[in-house]
């Protein structure tokens, strides 16, 4: 008996039955080129980010127009990162996106694949830097890409502190602040801050000798009495919408962007003693087997759309890295390109704040082990 | 063939003898194991390599950060345990002797209904509760007193340590002095002797294993949360369990971690012994 429809003709007889099973059962072992049907579940994408990145408002389009699936595991500090990966079976993660400083040990470690770099618009970004970033290329060979940056400075409640106060980290010391500072728990953007703070910008608030270090420790140090805790992502949230922190140390537009946009009165500045910058990356895992859709992925990342899209991500906002894209985000939301300075002439412009000097990109300490700076940072919550 | 043949009723029993230790096996006793060798393990580039040198002992055994936490650890939950035992009491004795049977199983499932909803639910709504421009500042506001700075504080996280194990220190309180035996609570009166004396030589004696069992849970939980110290306490100054987060997140340092976690267990496996010791010693006594 055979059934007609419009598109298809269907045995369902029994010997039809039994020839499209022989028919599925033979191309399944020899492993015959398998066409994925519209309809078919989507392909899983496992992603190694930080907290947002696979969401629906990030990966829903993308998702939709090429039938995928991304699997967020989320991660908040880039050791952190590190530590997972390496507890996962090589191929777990077939993207993974990564402060900017830790990919030359995702390379050194064989955690990543190397990248062409004519998939990708280095010729738009919007800072030459960008395109060469550091860690990013090994031997002329390209193993990540940035999609995006944004700056940390001073973080603060504009009903208790004010503009020209918080122009400086001393504003951190303010005895009417006392039991009202915050940190972000994790030691990089705090230790690189208050290393600004003492002075050390040139070569990088991470590259300082043991005096220098030695002093980063005290000026921390003498902030203690000021702290009112230490807090993760979602706290850090919570403790500067609910008042219960004035100002935060190691954090900026990344945090009280979102909660500016609720309405909260709390701004984030470039102080004059400089702000460290975040990079984030994409990666390719090693050995994954989607490469090429994750590819496809970086890509629509950094096209005008994914970048307008990752420049208003719903958990955190992020600079543009492309010329395209800032100018996509100025089209589809003025208000926000205008509030964090990604419009020509911005006084708070994203790239004239580096190409003044004022931005440091974050980094790993250079001249002390990572555990020395972490055993100190255990020492001081401890305190 | 009858049921109660030897060999089908031995085979029986073991059946349902054996889950339990399996069960404990496979997930207490391995993975502790496991962990007591990953404490002499090395990390090398953000790696665990199997090895056997004592440097992550010496490493934890000497920071003075390290010895504060696993004090302040061990002062927190046990003034936790106090409060909880305290407060518990007279709720458990009320539910015991003062109120019906009725009353009593619905203030138990009451009780109980905390459990159904996730404890950092619970601990987040605590934020709302203690924070500067919270419900209780509110509320002393109108009273021109205030406001207090509660959350991210040891008071914080104490409210936190309560919230976890005051029901179940109540529960296991009503259990115990539901099985004390009325005939010697009325021969006491009988005889004149008080209320107080009443409690104090009478019903604490006999419900002592349970209220010791009570307070030995109290303690293993508040000494082991992480939820409340992090979310009320602000981490600040950090416990153990902090430090193990601490330590696991940078630099994928799973060995130090392991050192602070044997040295926890150890010490919930000494408190736990005394405790017990002490309640079952008591009653030979007796």
């Amino acid at each position: 008996m055979k059934k007609t429809t419009d598109q298809t003709t269907v045995s369902t007889g029994r010997r039809g039955i039994l020839k499209a099973g022989a028919a599925l059962g033979v191309s399944t072992i020899i492993g015959a080129p398998y066409i994925r049907p519209a309809h078919a579940a989507p392909t899983e994408i496992n992603m190694l980010a930080w907290y947002g990145h696979g969401e629906p408002d990030m990966v829903g389009a993308f998702e939709e127009a090429n039938n995928v699936k991304f699997k967020p595991k989320y991660y908040a500090g880039g050791d952190n990162m590190l530590a997972l990966i390496a507890q996962s079976p090589p191929g777990t993660y077939d993207i993974i996106l990564s402060d900017a400083e830790f990919v030359q040990q995702l390379n050194a470690a064989g955690y990543i694949e190397e990248m062409n770099a004519a998939d990708y618009p280095f010729d738009d970004f919007v800072h030459s830097d960008f395109q060469k970033f550091p860690g990013h290329w090994a031997d002329d060979k390209l193993w990540s890409v940035m999609v995006r940056y944004g700056h940390l400075g001073v973080s603060y409640n504009t009903e208790r502190v004010s503009a020209e106060e918080a122009e400086s980290y001393k504003v951190f010391w303010k005895p009417e602040l006392k039991g009202k500072v915050g940190h972000f728990d994790w030691h990089l953007p705090s230790l690189g801050q208050i290393s600004l703070y003492g002075g050390n910008n040139s070569p990088s608030p991470f590259d300082i000798d043991e005096g220098a270090w030695t002093k980063v420790q005290d000026i921390t140090r003498s902030l203690r009495p000021q702290v009112g805790g230490f807090f993760d992502y979602g706290g850090t949230f919570a403790s500067l919408k609910n008042g219960e922190m004035s100002a935060m140390c190691g954090i900026g537009d990344w945090i009280t962007g979102v909660l500016e946009r609720d309405g909260a009165p709390v701004a984030s500045v470039v102080p004059k003693e400089g702000g460290i910058q975040f990079t984030e990356s994409y990666s390719i895992g090693k050995g994954s087997e989607k490469a090429e859709i994750v590819k496809k992925f970086i890509q629509y990342m950094l096209s005008p759309e994914g970048q307008a899209t990752s420049a208003q991500m719903a958990a955190y906002p992020g600079f543009c890295v492309t010329n395209a894209g800032m100018k996509k985000l100025q089209e589809v939301n003025m208000a926000e390109a205008q509030r964090t300075g990604q419009v020509e002439g911005a006084a708070n412009h994203p790239v004239s704040l580096i190409k003044e000097g004022r931005i440091h990109y974050r980094d790993i300490p250079k001249q002390q082990s990572l555990e020395d700076w972490n055993d100190f940072w255990s020492e001081y919550k401890d305190a | 063939m009858p049921i109660t043949d030897g060999r089908s009723s031995r085979l029986y029993a073991h059946l349902w003898r054996w889950p339990m230790p399996v069960w404990q096996l496979l997930f207490f006793l391995v993975p502790l194991c496991f962990m007591v060798l990953m404490s002499f393990w090395l990390v090398k580039n953000y790696r665990m390599e199997p090895a056997f040198v004592t440097a992550n002992w010496e490493k934890m055994f000497s920071r003075g950060y390290f010895w504060n936490a696993y004090w302040r650890t061990l002062g927190l939950a046990g003034l936790t345990t106090l409060i909880a035992t305290l407060l518990a009491f007279p709720a458990a004795y009320a539910l015991s002797f003062k109120v019906s049977e009725t009353v009593r199983r619905w203030i138990i499932f009451l009780l109980i209904i905390p459990f159904f909803t996730s404890f950092l639910v619970r601990i987040y709504a605590w934020q709302v509760i203690l924070a500067e421009s919270g419900v209780i500042n509110a509320g002393l506001a109108t009273l021109g007193i205030g406001p207090f700075t509660m959350l991210n504080t040891a008071f914080g996280t104490i409210i936190g340590y309560l919230t976890l194990t005051l029901p179940l220190v109540v529960i296991l309180q009503t259990m115990s002095l539901s099985q004390v035996d009325r005939s010697l609570i009325e021969a006491a009166w009988n005889l004149g002797s008080s209320r107080v004396r009443t409690i104090a030589t009478v019903i604490l004696p006999l419900a002592k294993t349970g209220l010791i069992i009570g307070a030995v849970f109290c303690f293993i939980l508040a000494f082991g949360d992480f939820v409340s110290p992090y979310y009320l306490g602000g981490s600040k100054p950090p416990t153990l369990s902090i430090l193990i987060i601490d330590t696991t997140k940078s630099g994928q340092q799973w060995p130090r971690a392991a050192v602070v976690a044997i040295t926890m267990i150890v010490t919930l496996l000494t408190v736990a012994f005394a405790a017990v010791a002490l309640a079952y010693r008591s009653r030979v006594r007796r």
